[in-house]
């Protein structure tokens, strides 16, 4: 286990460029979610017209790993239909207990470099935070 | 001169290579590197004693306490009772009766918060807290104020992390039935004035709560030099098992408080109708008790009163000293808290680095440093900060462990770009 597979490049690039970062006035629903164990909290919000996602935004504070995790997310998430989104959510859920492959889900290939969390179950948690809080938002819909 | 004794040099600190040998657990790598264990504010590692004294109990001893007139039994409690002694003597309590064997300082607060607190406080009554206060002596009493309609209020911060003495007398009342407050923050390292907060609460009538989590593993605590009413602490932070720990309080406080659990133990007589309370201290211990873990955990006491608290203490002041000094060399990096009188624990942040993959680097480099709120949301709130890492030392922690942290850190900042 080397900080490396943990910390690959893609997901450096996505925490020190988070796409889809910010504050979303226009956006209809959004959900914080913390993760008190070590008291980040993050944003989604999200609009939804005609059953899909048009728009994803996400705000907060957190290490790379939910960071990334949360670009790739909205990356992801944008411009799919409500039903998919919300399966999607459970798709990651069972590849971050390792129940799943990731190239169900990595249709850019980039989710793959999540996988290097699987080896440091404590930050699990912190790659999920994400994917919760979206989940939150589509229950809200 | 030709007979002169040569007298050994007079060694003025701690052997620590010697206490080294005795923790089992710190002889490891992780991550092939020597491990650092600098997480000692949550859990100390033990010494071969104490797991022995655990182990040796099961092996020969194991039998029920204050029960049977068996043999075993009757070793079992000999030895348990023992612990509670070697316990009294070790926070100077006057009597045994008021010692209470707990599983920890959490449980220790919230026995007095549920019999002292719910029997005493009332509507329009206050209770005092501080704003650095770990989550254990925050949140029962949270619950206290909501059951009874009390008052919560807060002693707050200077900027360096002291407590704001100068509220005190303002914040105290004749309504101020309780101060609970920690001796050492866990967080700022910040050690607080105890005998100071005492006297002004005594002065209005109040009852003093002092949360010894992280004071009495790492310095002499005197439960009477310091007028305390109740001093709560855990053994696993102090070279005891999981599972061990005191609350100490006034003979004539626990005396009139109710039982805290109810069950077997704890009792003098039962009908269908009704009970009556045992003795102290087993009305506060229902059920069996953590006996071997107590058992162990007066072993920790024998083993800590061997070195000698203010040896201990000494050798923290010095090590932490020295890594605040090593610590400040390192550019955007804050630490949190700079009181003058401080212990072993040092809550900071990198610039550009967040203390979850900073503990995560550092992990990689065999150094076990904590990342989160360390149970002080409210306090890291005021810091500015959603979380911090925290490294706290011990009596077994050195200077090249602080090293390996110091390494860390700049491997960090080179990893990440910051």
């Amino acid at each position: 286990m080397s900080l490396e597979s943990l910390y690959q490049q893609i997901i450096l690039d996505h925490y020190k460029n988070p796409r889809n970062f910010g504050e979303a006035p226009g956006c209809a629903v959004s959900v914080e979610h913390e993760n008190p164990l070590c008291g980040d909290h993050l944003k989604v919000a999200i609009n939804v017209a005609d059953g899909h996602i048009t728009e994803i935004k996400f705000s907060g504070k957190g290490c790379a790993i939910s960071q990334a995790s949360a670009s790739m997310m909205t990356e992801t998430m944008k411009g799919r239909p409500v039903e998919e989104a919300r399966s999607l959510v459970e798709e990651f859920r069972r590849m971050m207990r390792g129940d799943q492959e990731f190239a169900a889900l990595d249709e850019a290939g980039e989710m793959e470099a999540l996988k290097g969390v699987l080896q440091f179950p404590v930050r699990i948690k912190c790659a999920v935070l994400a994917w919760d809080a979206l989940e939150s938002c589509l229950r809200g819909l | 001169m030709t007979s002169a004794v040569v007298l050994p040099t007079k060694t003025v600190g701690l052997d620590v290579e010697r206490i080294r040998d005795d923790f089992p657990a710190l002889h490891q790598r992780v991550n092939g590197k020597p491990l650092a264990y600098l997480d000692n504010a949550a859990t100390s590692q033990k010494p071969q004693v104490v797991i022995d004294a655990e182990r040796d109990y099961f092996e020969h001893d194991n039998a029920n306490v204050h029960r049977a007139v068996h043999t075993l039994s009757s070793r079992a409690t000999l030895a348990y009772e023992g612990a509670r002694d070697k316990v009294r003597r070790f926070i100077n309590a006057p009597v045994r009766e008021s010692v209470v064997f707990t599983r920890g300082a959490t449980e220790g607060i919230n026995l007095v918060v549920y019999t002292w607190g719910r029997g005493n406080v009332q509507e329009g009554d206050e209770i005092l807290l501080t704003e650095m206060e770990h989550h254990s002596n925050l949140v029962p009493w949270q619950l206290l104020a909501q059951w009874s309609g009390a008052t919560l209020r807060y002693l707050g911060l200077r900027p360096d992390g002291t407590l704001r003495l100068e509220d005190l007398d303002a914040l105290l009342t004749r309504r101020t039935k309780v101060v609970a407050f920690t001796h050492m923050s866990n967080v700022l390292g910040t050690i607080n004035p105890v005998a100071e907060i005492v006297a002004a609460a005594h002065r209005v009538g109040a009852v003093a709560l002092v949360d010894g989590a992280q004071s009495v593993p790492h310095m002499p605590v005197d439960a009477q030099a310091l007028d305390l009413d109740f001093l709560a602490f855990s053994g696993h932070k102090m070279c005891g098992p999981t599972g061990s720990g005191a609350l100490y309080g006034k003979r004539h406080l626990l005396e009139a408080m109710d039982p805290f659990l109810a069950g077997g133990d704890m009792i003098s007589s039962v009908s269908l109708e009704g009970a009556t309370w045992n003795e102290l201290p087993w009305k506060f211990e229902a059920g069996t008790p953590s006996i071997a873990q107590q058992i162990a955990l007066g072993t920790a006491v024998d083993y800590l009163s061997d070195i000698g608290m203010e040896a201990v203490f000494a050798h923290e002041q010095e090590l932490t000293a020295y890594a605040l000094d090593r610590l400040g060399s390192i550019p955007g990096l804050e630490v949190y808290g700079s009181a003058p009188q401080r212990g072993g624990v040092i809550s900071f942040n990198v610039e550009g680095i967040h203390p979850h993959d900073l503990a995560q680097v550092l992990d990689q480099e065999g150094v076990a440093a904590r990342a989160g709120n360390h149970c002080a949301q409210p306090l890291h709130r005021r810091l500015g900060q959603p979380a911090s890492c925290r490294a706290s030392l011990y009596l077994y922690n050195t200077e090249d462990e602080v090293e390996a942290l110091v390494r860390g850190i700049r491997l960090a900042k080179t990893f990440f770009g910051a």
